[in-house]
């Protein structure tokens, strides 16, 4: 690690008073992505900003059909709170699903998000529950949110202070993970609201992506068969050691219609 | 750059420290307080060989900075006997066979105590086919909860059966 100044602030307005005086500090949520990118030296921030001394970043609301989950909120928090387990279970069962306990301990929904991984569980349940990032300066819906891999509307200094779920009619999550890290090699979130059926898609593209085909079709008839012959085109999708893009097209359909049996049953 | 005056709280023990804020709790615990109990195995936070329980919950030590638990209880391997006796768990893998070279071992032990209670606390996990129920600790609940911690000798089987005897009641 290169070397750096270590702030725990007290408030709101002291992190963002010490990322203003510090243009190369960066925030730390669980620094389940952030101390091994350190350690790398693949950045060298001049000085970190904990935000474990914030928990109004924390926890958890259910209400006015929405589930608000706070930026600093754990993945195993999420997955083991009874209220989500009973709103939104498809959102606990993904974030049971990511890495291994000890990670779940403390890597944060804020921080996944701010990272964008391209295989990471949390922007498919964004994207395909059309929540909102809620930030120190603005509210920005999940469309708009992720914009490349490892990219997001973030802009510097921008903090996550929550994310907005609203509470659909049924919701499924399904992925192949990576057998070692967990991490989604293609997984796929759908949810059926009163305005209709989004379909994201993570792992298997540069960024999280919604496919507008199976969404029309699910919109009409939301079982498994609808999508069966829904094509997903492999020219924009990763190839790495894990998969080629060709294999990857063929996991999303996979994956999307396992989403819908388990939101069937949910 | 400066230094961080921190106070841990490990095995009930309170220790200042004045450390660099880029050393591990891992390192703070080896290095700095000559607690070498916990492991380093692959240092980025994919064997589990560091766990440690922090507030009753285990963590990768290597992927945390000292820095960040000032105020928080620390438990190492080191802190789970008690009056001189090993810890139920402890015990366990001994009678179980639970290791081969040992490297992984503390921390399958520090993470299998916090798996029992966690499992009483009637957290369900991904091979909980009905989350509604408490899960019971079937040999298949015990190998996903355990997926944090990767044991190079593949001692997994003694692993288990070590978990579930202490789970069931145990013999001590
Ligand atoms: C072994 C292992 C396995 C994993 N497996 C999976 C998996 O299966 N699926 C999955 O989805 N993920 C997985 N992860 C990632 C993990 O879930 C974390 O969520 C992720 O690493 C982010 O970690 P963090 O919350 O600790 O954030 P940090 O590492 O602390 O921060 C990550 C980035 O986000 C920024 N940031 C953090 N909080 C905020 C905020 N509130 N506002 C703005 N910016 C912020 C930081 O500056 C940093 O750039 C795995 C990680 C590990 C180590
Ligand atoms: S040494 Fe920490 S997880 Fe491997
Ligand atoms: S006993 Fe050797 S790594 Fe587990």
């Amino acid at each position: 690690m290169y070397a750096f100044d270590y702030h725990k602030p007290r408030s709101l307005a002291e992190a963002t008073a010490l990322l203003n005086a510090n243009p190369e500090a960066r925030l730390l949520a669980g620094g389940m992505t952030l101390i091994p990118t350190l350690k790398q030296r693949l950045a060298s921030p001049s000085d970190l900003v904990d935000l474990g001394g914030l928990p109004d970043l924390a926890g958890i609301f259910v209400g006015d059909g929405e589930v608000r989950i706070g930026a600093m909120t754990t993945h195993a928090t999420v997955a083991h709170s009874a209220e989500v387990r009973a709103a939104l279970p498809a959102l606990a069962a993904l974030a049971e699903g990511i890495g291994d306990p000890q990670v779940r301990h403390r890597g944060t929904i804020g921080g996944s998000i701010s990272n964008a991984d391209p295989a990471a569980d949390y922007p498919a349940g964004v994207v395909g529950l059309g929540a909102t990032v809620v930030t120190d300066r603005r509210e920005i819906a999940a469309d708009n949110f992720f914009t490349g891999m490892f990219e997001t509307a973030l802009e510097p200094g921008e903090i996550v202070r929550q994310v907005r779920f609203p509470i659909p009619e049924a919701a499924g999550y399904a992925k192949f993970p990576n057998p070692a890290s967990r991490y989604a090699v293609a997984g796929v979130f759908v949810a059926r609201a009163a305005g209709g059926v989004r379909v994201a898609v993570t792992g298997a593209g540069p960024s999280v992506f919604r496919v507008p085909e199976m969404e029309a079709a699910l919109t009409a008839s939301f079982t498994p068969e609808a999508i069966a012959s829904v094509l997903v085109d492999a020219d924009d999708l990763n190839t790495d050691l894990h998969a080629t893009a060709a294999y990857r097209a063929h996991l999303v359909g996979v994956m999307a219609a396992r989403a819908v049996t388990s939101a069937l049953e949910s | 750059m400066h230094n961080e005056n921190v106070a841990l709280t490990v095995n009930g023990r309170r220790h200042a420290l004045d450390l660099d804020p880029r050393v591990t709790l891992l390192d703070a615990l080896r290095e700095n307080l000559g607690m070498t109990g916990t492991k380093k195995g692959c240092d980025q936070g994919q064997c589990g060989a560091c766990t440690v329980i922090v507030n009753g919950q285990r963590i990768n030590s290597c992927l945390t900075l000292a820095v960040m638990h000032a105020g928080d209880e620390i438990t190492t391997i080191e802190g789970l006997e008690e009056d001189g006796n090993l810890h139920p768990m402890q015990a366990a893998f001994v009678r179980h066979d639970g290791l081969q070279c040992g490297y992984c071992t503390p921390g399958q032990i520090c993470s299998a105590v916090a798996l029992l209670a966690e499992h009483k606390a009637g957290w369900p996990s991904y091979a909980t086919a009905d989350v509604a129920t408490a899960p019971v600790l079937t040999d298949g609940e015990i190998a996903e909860r355990m997926s944090g911690n990767v044991c190079r000798c593949s001692a997994y089987s003694n692993i288990v059966s070590a978990i579930r005897d202490v789970a069931e009641g145990g013999r001590i």
